[in-house]
């Protein structure tokens, strides 16, 4: 090896090993700041409690809550965001015409670069009153608004994802398709997706993990009330939005302080959970082919 | 493994690239007088547009002004990561503790006052509550509005952040320290209330006088109607004192520019923002 390439070798090395540090050191000050919790509440009545009053006398630190109003806003989220973003990627991919392609890429990819904040703005000033109006229910901030909002900002990383799995499949795959008399519509249900189908998962679950951690627009619309969720029209209050509203405020070492860097570490281990599940679907499909 | 020292070669020298910006950026300051404030958002624009003046008149200073909260002010403090602490709240006794275990001695100065208003919606027909009712709802005990003489319908109860500063106010004036209902709205600015509140017939909030506008309605607490004069007078109970914490009694720079806000200059600028004046202003 030439000694230039050696020092290439090397600066690239340390790039990537800084980014291995960062995810320790942040992983290891989320589990260091976060279990002297369990010094005050146990673990189990930490996830499974129900209320959640961090600076009441007594306070009480039950997540449950705010967990299952995480789940609630991303799973509505999905059922937003997967029929529309697989749908466009199907279309983009196999069926528009180059032209109408060229112009609706860049859209999507405008979506991705629209900041939170500005989502929740939309979403407080506009879509809120809309939805209050619309299900005739007293206020407007509820777990519905936020998923339709997560939803719209988890289309660009399903689409882009997915229409790059649907354009992988190998011409050929189609061609015999179509040698063998299947229509187009056939050849893309038949063929296409299922050839697509780890892809697919793979941009399904990284959306996943985009909208649960999206923090600005749910503090901004989902309306903030720590309750058990019975529907998807009533406010409720995701994990993201606790820390970064109560974060500020709570003096640094107190038990307050502590249960939310563990309600981080407890978000950083589903979200590292679902990297975990989406690259062991995409190598489950890699070889499949 | 010739390969690990040339890597190490490399880890040491953008090492010593990063130490060496820190040194040069320190540096660049040497020459200025500098003043740190951090904390709480209530006190920040107060904070802020003082200390755009005040570097105005004294080029030689450098003012950096930063939010983060009250909690995060006094920790600074605490830290000795700034010179002064913004607060929207008395210090707690834990905080207090924590200070003087690390030799600090925090001093409160009262730089201004905020009301915190009620507001509900324009449409609704009350005009004031008491602040018997107004722990009910927020406990939870009446959900209508029925409950307290307007129209029958379900109260929107909103609430702010369980950290905010001015949460921390209405819990000990109005809630005297019970739970706030769990299915209250907690949402996280002035600004968020106000917003919600206008869009929202049932809602009833609490914001800071600044934040009154026509889009909402004030209701008058215990027949006294929240405005700067029922503030200053004490009149108006739902009130609370804007501080500026030191370690000790300010000195130097610190005192120079806590001396800045509390003249009729900085005062001025209290009141043009929408806070109350402590100390006579300029006009």
């Amino acid at each position: 090896m030439l000694k230039k390439d050696k020092h290439i070798e090397c600066i690239l090395f340390f790039c990537a090993f800084l980014s291995i540090i960062f995810l320790f050191g942040i992983a290891a000050s989320l589990f260091k700041e976060g279990l002297p919790i369990f010094k005050v509440v146990s673990p189990i009545k930490f996830i499974l409690g129900k209320s959640w009053h961090p600076t009441h006398e007594p306070p009480e630190f039950g997540i449950l809550p705010l967990i299952l109003a995480s789940f609630l806003v991303t799973l509505g989220a999905m059922l937003i965001a997967v029929p529309l973003g697989v749908g466009s990627a199907i279309y983009t991919a196999e069926l528009s015409h180059p032209r109408i392609k060229e112009t609706i890429k860049p859209m999507i990819e405008l979506l991705a670069g629209i900041p939170s904040v500005i989502y929740g703005f939309f979403g407080m000033v506009v879509v809120a009153p809309l939805v209050q109006k619309l299900f005739n229910i007293p206020v407007g901030l509820t777990a519905f608004t936020a998923s339709c909002l997560l939803g719209i900002m988890a289309l660009p990383t399903i689409i882009s994802i997915a229409e790059d799995a649907i354009t992988s499949v190998p011409k050929e795959i189609k061609e015999a398709s179509y040698a063998l008399g299947a229509t187009k519509w056939e050849t893309i249900t038949k063929v296409v997706i299922p050839a697509a189908k780890s892809g697919i998962l793979t941009a399904i679950i990284l959306g996943l993990g985009r909208a649960i951690g999206e923090t600005m627009t749910v503090l901004m619309v989902a309306g903030g009330a720590a309750v058990i969720p019975h529907s998807f029209l009533q406010p409720v209050r995701p994990m993201t939005a606790t820390i970064a509203a109560e974060m500020g405020e709570a003096p640094a070492g107190s038990p307050h302080y502590h249960a939310l860097f563990a309600i981080s570490a407890v978000l950083f281990l589903i979200t590292v959970g679902l990297n975990i599940l989406a690259n062991y679907i995409k190598e489950k499909g890699y070889e499949k082919i | 493994m010739k390969m690990w020292g040339t890597k190490i070669m490399y880890a040491a020298i953008i090492v010593a690239l990063i130490a060496a910006q820190m040194v040069t950026s320190e540096m660049a300051f040497a020459g200025r007088r500098t003043l740190v404030l951090t904390g709480s958002t209530t006190v920040l624009p107060i904070a802020q547009l003082c200390a755009e003046k005040f570097m105005d008149q004294h080029p030689d200073v450098n003012i950096s002004v930063r939010g983060g909260g009250s909690g995060v002010g006094i920790a600074a403090l605490i830290d000795g990561t700034c010179d002064i602490a913004m607060a929207s709240r008395p210090m707690k006794t834990k905080e207090l503790k924590s200070a003087r275990g690390k030799g600090i001695n925090p001093l409160a100065t009262v730089i201004a006052k905020d009301g915190i208003a009620i507001i509900v919606h324009p449409s609704n027909p009350l005009s004031e509550i008491t602040l018997a009712q107004l722990k009910d709802i927020y406990t939870g005990k009446i959900s209508n509005w029925k409950d307290v003489g307007g129209k029958p319908g379900k109260i929107v109860v909103i609430s702010r952040d369980v950290a905010s500063g001015t949460f921390e106010v209405f819990k000990k004036i109005v809630l005297k320290g019970a739970k706030t209902r769990a299915d209250a709205l907690m949402l996280a600015s002035n600004k968020a209330v106000a917003t919600t509140v206008e869009k929202t017939p049932g809602a009833i909030g609490y914001v800071g006088l600044g934040y009154i506008s026509s889009k909402v309605k004030a209701l008058a607490v215990d027949g006294v109607e929240p405005t700067k004069e029922t503030v200053v007078s004490g009149k108006y109970k739902l009130a609370r004192p804007l501080y500026l914490y030191t370690d000790g009694k300010p000195t130097g720079l610190a005192k120079e520019f806590i001396d800045f806000v509390l003249s009729p200059e900085g005062q001025e600028i209290v009141d043009k923002i929408g806070f109350v004046p402590v100390k006579p202003t300029s006009e």
